[in-house]
């Protein structure tokens, strides 16, 4: 395991990111009748070397977030600092260019590949899109490197995705974001969709790449198991925001946070003695409409140790402890 | 406890462009009466295709269960008229699967879904019916039940619409429920409240439990007796207890070593399955877990191996190094 990095130099900085979307209603005129606040004040940092979970139910905001620092959605505010400078102030061509450094894995390895395409072509795109390796020779033998790193056969290339199992098309996928030799990947529940044996093979992938390029990952994942594994620092959001951000081992050891105690102890352990020995009340009530949040800490309603301000006042994160954020006013 | 339900040698296969696929390739296991039994496997085990065959639910063409025999409640399922069949299913077999959107009926309201149930099965007046909708609405934790009753699937987000199915299911008396992924489409604390009614539930009605699924966290939590599923086969049978903590079949412990434990720090490397899942179509006579055994020898390749005793309490493998590699995987370990 690489050491948490954490003296290393800051590699993105999210402050204040929100990203609201609008609602609308109408057929032929189509008017905006409220929006989603899908992430509504997100600040997090992400050092060189760190791999950062990201963690939270459907519609929490976790991949909006990550689609926000790719920018393939604009925030509707909030800064973007990625080495330093700010991606939603850059021009195209600027973007571009920073573009080859941040890489994303998505989570669907039967949608995101172009059906098209034989794997070839697929991993040999994006040096095409950003001009590197012009020359053709040079380039099929920089998607055979990728692909022996990925772990794939050399006579992959000449094969079409359907011919391949959701394993080898995820590996499909890591090889592209590879191939403009990236500093950064976005991981979007990159395994979700894959079988447990399976996996286990791509988590092992990515910890392997990690180590050999020196990679920084951001990690979105509902997974939290495969979270604890993989992470060195995780934020939990709700509802378009962080409520609690810390290291790994203190997060899944000592959550403060409400509602990530409810969320660690809604996972079942794969062990029968330890799970006949849990104590377990599961949480009430479902996850709100993001379009209409419920009035100050969005948890409020769901929550165990609510008092009544938590309805009135929406709690900001603090740091309770070192290290050791948590959006909550009943924790001290 | 007696038996509800005898599964004898069951053989389902399609025919496909590629060839016929054995999906269930003669499984048999027994649940008793109000117990819980968990079929775990990952894509393309056949666990699913298992459960639908009790119900006879496979679409044929393509699909045909071949041979063997259903013992359900001292009747043979196989037998049955396919309007007996039909009084079966929703009735002394409740049914909850994993997509509730798509199991529930758009265009009806939820408590017209319950009451057809009730008056189709138990000849329930309209009244009577009404009335149990609504009490079991309130059993599965739906507040508001009289508002409800008359709202459609889309109005309900993905916990509730599994709630009313929930409720399709038991409202019948049934003997029998089958679960089939039922909650590998709702996020984690939803997750946990519906595995949790429906644990409730099932064991304050004494109604027996098929959950299929690919979660080894909600099999360790629910499930009395587990089945493993792989290539169309069950390869290793046992109480809950003695498969996570004595396994013999080199499958299941390479799955219980592929997952992350969420309550203990990361140790080491995850230990994944290698290789692919085998090709349905292109099976040899030899064990189809061999390509990816760390315990495979020549003999493994002769013979597909029978389930065979492995431990006390009906412990079973379908595996012929099943006491040596137990033996070496605690060298290894």
């Amino acid at each position: 395991m690489t050491a948490p990095a954490t003296h290393a130099p800051t590699l993105l900085e999210v402050k204040g990111l929100q990203k609201h979307f609008p609602v609308t209603e109408g057929v032929l005129a189509r008017r905006a009748v409220g929006e989603v606040r899908a992430v509504d004040g997100v600040d997090f940092t992400l050092r060189r070397g760190e791999t950062l979970g990201l963690v939270g139910e459907s519609g929490c905001g976790k991949t909006t977030t990550g689609r926000c620092i790719l920018l393939l959605e604009r925030p509707t505010t909030g800064e973007i600092l990625y080495d330093g400078v700010d991606l939603t102030k850059l021009k195209r061509k600027q973007l571009r260019a920073l573009r080859r450094r941040i890489q994303v894995i998505f989570q669907d390895p039967y949608s995101s590949l172009n059906p098209r395409m034989k794997v070839g072509d697929i991993v040999a795109e994006p040096m095409k899109v950003h001009a590197i390796e012009p020359d053709a020779a040079r380039r099929a033998a920089r998607v055979r490197e990728l692909l022996a790193i990925c772990g794939l056969s050399l006579n992959f290339a000449d094969r079409y995705p359907h011919e391949m199992s959701g394993g080898q098309r995820q590996r499909v996928g890591i090889a592209r974001a590879l191939a403009l030799n990236p500093e950064f990947i976005i991981c979007d529940e990159a395994v979700s969709a894959l079988d447990v044996s399976i996996q286990a093979q791509i988590v092992n992938l990515l910890e392997d790449l990690r180590e050999r390029f020196r990679l920084t990952y951001l990690f979105i994942a509902h997974d939290l198991s495969l979270v604890r594994h993989l992470c060195q620092r995780v934020a939990v959001m709700y509802l378009g925001r962080i409520v609690e951000l810390t290291d790994c081992d203190e997060l899944f050891d000592n959550a403060l946070h409400p509602y990530t105690r409810a969320l660690l102890d809604a996972v079942p352990v794969p062990d029968p003695s330890v799970e006949a020995g849990r104590r377990f009340r599961p949480v009430k009530g479902e996850v709100p409409s993001p379009i209409n949040p419920p009035s100050g800490c969005a948890f409020h309603p769901r929550c165990p140790i609510a008092v009544s301000s938590c309805s009135r006042i929406r709690p900001e994160l603090r740091e309770v402890q070192p290290g050791h954020w948590v959006a909550c006013s009943e924790v001290r | 406890m007696a038996t509800l339900l005898q599964i004898k040698n069951l053989h389902t296969e399609f025919r496909t462009g590629a060839g016929v696929v054995r999906a269930v390739d003669g499984i048999s296991y027994t649940v008793e009466r109000g117990e819980t039994v968990a079929i775990v496997g990952e894509s393309g085990s056949g666990k699913s295709v298992g459960a639908l065959s009790i119900l006879r639910l496979i679409p044929d063409p393509p699909g045909r269960i071949t041979r063997g025999e259903i013992l359900f409640d001292g009747r043979d399922l196989m037998q049955l008229s396919d309007t007996q069949m039909r009084e079966v299913r929703g009735g002394d077999i409740g049914m909850i699967f994993q997509e509730p959107m798509t199991s529930l009926n758009p265009v009806l309201t939820i408590g017209r879904q319950i009451t057809e149930t009730l008056e189709q099965h138990r000849r329930a007046d309209p009244a009577a019916a009404h009335k149990r909708a609504i009490e079991l609405l309130g059993l599965v934790g739906i507040a508001d039940p009289a508002r409800r009753l008359k709202q459609y699937p889309h109005q309900l987000s993905g916990g509730m619409r599994q709630r009313v199915m929930i409720a399709i299911a038991i409202a019948c008396d049934p003997k029998l429920i089958i679960a089939d992924e039922p909650t590998t489409a709702l996020d984690v604390t939803i997750q946990a409240q519906i595995l949790e009614l429906m644990n409730g539930l099932t064991r304050r009605l004494n109604v027996a439990l098929i959950i299929i699924t690919h979660n080894l966290g909600v099999v360790a939590r629910y499930a009395k007796w587990v089945n493993v599923m792989y290539a169309g086969r069950i390869v290793e049978s046992g109480p809950a207890a003695a498969i996570y903590h004595d396994p013999h079949h080199p499958y299941t412990m390479a799955l219980l070593r592929s997952v992350p434990r969420l309550d203990r720090p990361r140790q080491a490397r995850l230990d994944p399955v290698n290789g692919q899942p085998p090709d349905l179509t292109r099976l040899d006579q030899g064990c189809t877990f061999r390509p990816r055994c760390r315990f495979a020898v020549d003999a493994c390749a002769q013979v597909r191996p029978p389930l065979e005793p492995a431990g006390p309490a009906g412990h079973l493998s379908a595996c012929l190094r099943r006491e040596e590699i137990v033996a070496a995987a605690g060298a290894v370990a």
